[in-house]
């Protein structure tokens, strides 16, 4: 069974070229606001968009991105809305994956196989769920396989040969590979080790890869993609939201595209 | 159905569940250090030498066994039960929090671990850690909310003295719950050296299961202690509870003696039905900070602040054993407000010499509420789990009094 990831990839091999995988918070600042930069990201050059679910405890996430939770949270976004989100996008295009983040108990309370059926029915088609590692895989990892989900996991500098297996064995869709030891978009990542654990990790999965956390210039995409599959914006995305809004926190007429702009400014990385 | 186990003490099990709490809801990036983690506490605890170690640096470091003591004068104003009191106030540092660091820092030291960080709300436990990290000469950081640094301004002067970095959480709600969320993102950019010391019964497994262990050493000594003075074992146990560890402490020797009724307290805040932190009474099963158990959230599974008096029991989770104990139905839990504790904390200093913390003048409320109720030959044990002396700001600020 392939899913809108499988398919992008094999399009992206053809084309020789890195995806770029974008992240925006659902409902960030608003949510029609927040549909318009998500309708807007493949046409600024977004192969694959990663959409946050907000939580209001993000514990893997920097400021940015808590931020941009935040403030989706303070505009009435819910998990419903976030699924409403997406079958809007939906509605004019059926062939960018979209793959819906975030963190595990807003899914649990919402029930994990009403989640998973109305996702896939929103047009979802993947899932990352931060605080989930394979030693919970029953409790969404397995059930999200067989609604047809790919589940991706994310590997990080600490997952060594040794536990790699086991956090391979059930992934799908691709892998994230997490390029630092810390929470999002604080550090740069360290582009040699990259290069390094990404040629690691392929002896233990045929997977594609892709390689986020602190990638914020189009350069840096540019080294990534020469050695990854792919190459994950998200906190620099959401801190272009946080700049364009005015003084009382609302977006502006600037807001979509100052996402976009950034987006089409990184998206040259992974097509140079 | 669940049927009842022949012992409620085995949990938890290889997954770190206690029936459907607890497990180990971290990030990848922390799931081969909390693996690690466990199998040096495994080593730990079958290693004599390291309980030794520990009960060396209790006896004489800490000041246990901490006296069980009977509140002649409060037995005789409710007139009911007679009531002991587990001094565990008396520790150094002021609150049974020494107990448990004091085994993760010399956890900590045989891991080679250099740089210590914790997270505290009411201070006691971030107090205890910066003492112990003192101790050994061992770099300390202490996450604490914003709202809490401001109400426990002495705790936060103590760090400081201690030779500890307090680092304020600016997120979310400021307390004790953002605390935690900004120790574990420290933890996850700092894995190398780093060993995270949490001061509740809570966290991803084996932190739940840990925490206990050590702080069992009250329930233990008031067991034999309670032997010594009456010939047999109490008839109830009542301590506070906002994550959970005092009363985790002292309830888990006796939990398979099915004669004690066992009693945990909440925090009631404003009431039930207006802000509070009482999660069982209050919350559903949720996952948050690494573990499932009772939270208080809204209806999306967002998580919702906590409010108390008391800046130790403003948490919205529980301990996930706790968790497990309430549906099992062998503890129960009940609840006690603001108001309801400041007036047993006042009678507690009038009447007994004793100015307790606002957590456990929340289990003292309890006493309070029945033990009037029950007959004199009754024994109970009330964990008076710290001091006050760090709650007078806000008592008098409370009862409209200048310092």
């Amino acid at each position: 069974m392939s899913t809108r990831i499988d398919r992008r990839f094999v399009v992206l091999k053809e084309e020789r070229r890195a995806a770029l995988v974008t992240f925006v918070s659902a409902g960030d600042p608003d949510y029609d606001t927040s549909l318009k930069i998500i309708q807007g990201l493949p046409k600024a050059g977004s192969d694959m968009i990663e959409m946050g679910m907000p939580f209001t405890d993000p514990m893997a996430d920097g400021p940015a991105i808590q931020a941009g939770g935040l403030r989706a949270l303070a505009g009435g976004q819910t998990m419903k809305k976030t699924l409403k989100l997406l079958k809007a996008f939906r509605a004019d295009d059926d062939v960018t994956p979209v793959v819906l983040m975030g963190y595990y108990n807003p899914i649990y309370v919402y029930g994990v196989e009403k989640f998973l059926v109305d996702a896939k029915k929103a047009g979802a088609d993947g899932l990352i769920i931060v605080d989930l590692p394979p030693e919970e895989d029953d409790e969404l990892c397995i059930p999200a396989m067989k609604a047809g989900l790919n589940f991706i996991r994310l590997a990080t500098p600490t997952t060594d040969d040794a536990r790699a297996p086991k956090v391979f064995k059930n992934t799908s869709g691709f892998v994230y590979y997490v390029s630092v030891l810390g929470i999002t978009g604080t550090k740069a990542p360290d582009l040699k080790s990259v290069k390094q654990n990404v040629n690691r990790l392929r002896k233990h999965t045929s997977l594609p890869i892709c390689v986020g956390f602190g990638v914020k210039t189009a350069e840096q995409a540019r080294v990534i993609a020469k050695d990854a599959d792919g190459v994950v914006v998200g906190s620099a995305l959401v801190s272009a939201v946080e700049k364009s809004l005015n003084k009382q926190g609302k977006a502006t007429a600037k807001t979509p595209k100052a996402v976009h702009d950034m987006v089409r400014e990184i998206a040259k990385g992974v097509r140079a | 159905m669940t049927a009842i186990p022949n012992s409620y003490r085995t949990g938890p099990d290889e997954k770190g569940l206690f029936g459907i709490y607890g497990g180990r809801f971290v990030a990848e990036t922390l799931m081969p250090l909390i693996l690690q983690l466990e199998q040096s506490y495994k080593n730990a605890k079958a290693d004599p030498s390291f309980q030794a170690e520990l009960d060396d640096f209790l006896e004489h470091y800490v000041g246990r066994p901490s006296p069980l003591y009977f509140a002649e004068r409060l037995t005789e104003h409710l007139g009911g039960a007679k009531i002991y009191m587990k001094r565990d106030e008396l520790n150094h540092t002021g609150a049974h929090k020494i107990n448990n660091v004091m085994g993760q820092i010399l956890l900590a030291r045989r891991m080679g671990k250099k740089r210590i960080i914790a997270e505290t709300g009411a201070g006691q436990h971030g107090v205890a850690t910066a003492t112990a990290c003192a101790r050994f000469g061992l770099e300390c950081i202490i996450y604490m909310g914003e709202v809490d640094i401001a109400r426990q301004a002495p705790n936060v002067f103590r760090m400081k003295l201690l030779g500890a970095t307090v680092v304020p959480a600016k997120s979310g709600s400021r307390t004790l719950k953002d605390a935690l969320n900004e120790a574990l993102r420290d933890w996850v950019a700092n894995v190398e050296d780093t060993f995270y010391c949490i001061g509740t019964v809570a966290g991803p497994h084996p932190y739940p299961e840990m925490v206990r262990d050590f702080q069992s050493v009250i329930g233990k000594e008031t067991k034999v202690q309670m032997m010594k003075r009456e010939g047999r074992l109490p008839d109830s146990l009542i301590a506070a509870i906002g994550g959970g560890s005092n009363a985790m402490g002292l309830f888990h020797p006796f939990l398979d003696d099915a004669s004690v009724e066992i009693i945990g307290v909440e925090a009631a805040g404003h009431g039930l039905k207006k802000k509070h932190a009482a999660s069982i009474t209050g919350g559903k099963p949720g996952i948050l900070h690494g573990n499932r158990t009772y939270l208080l959230m809204d209806d999306d599974g967002q998580i919702t602040e906590g409010h108390s008096i008391s800046a130790g029991l403003d948490y919205p989770g529980i301990g996930p054993e706790h968790a497990w104990l309430h549906d099992m139905k062998r503890v129960q839990y009940v609840s006690a407000t603001d108001k309801e504790a400041l007036e047993a904390f006042q009678l507690c200093c009038k009447l007994e010499g004793i100015i307790p913390a606002l957590e456990p003048s929340h289990a003292l409320a309890h006493v309070m509420k029945i033990a009037p109720k029950l007959p004199k030959e009754h024994l109970m044990v009330m964990n008076m789990c710290g001091r006050g002396d760090k709650d007078i700001f806000t008592v008098a600020d409370i009862l409209g009094v200048k310092l």
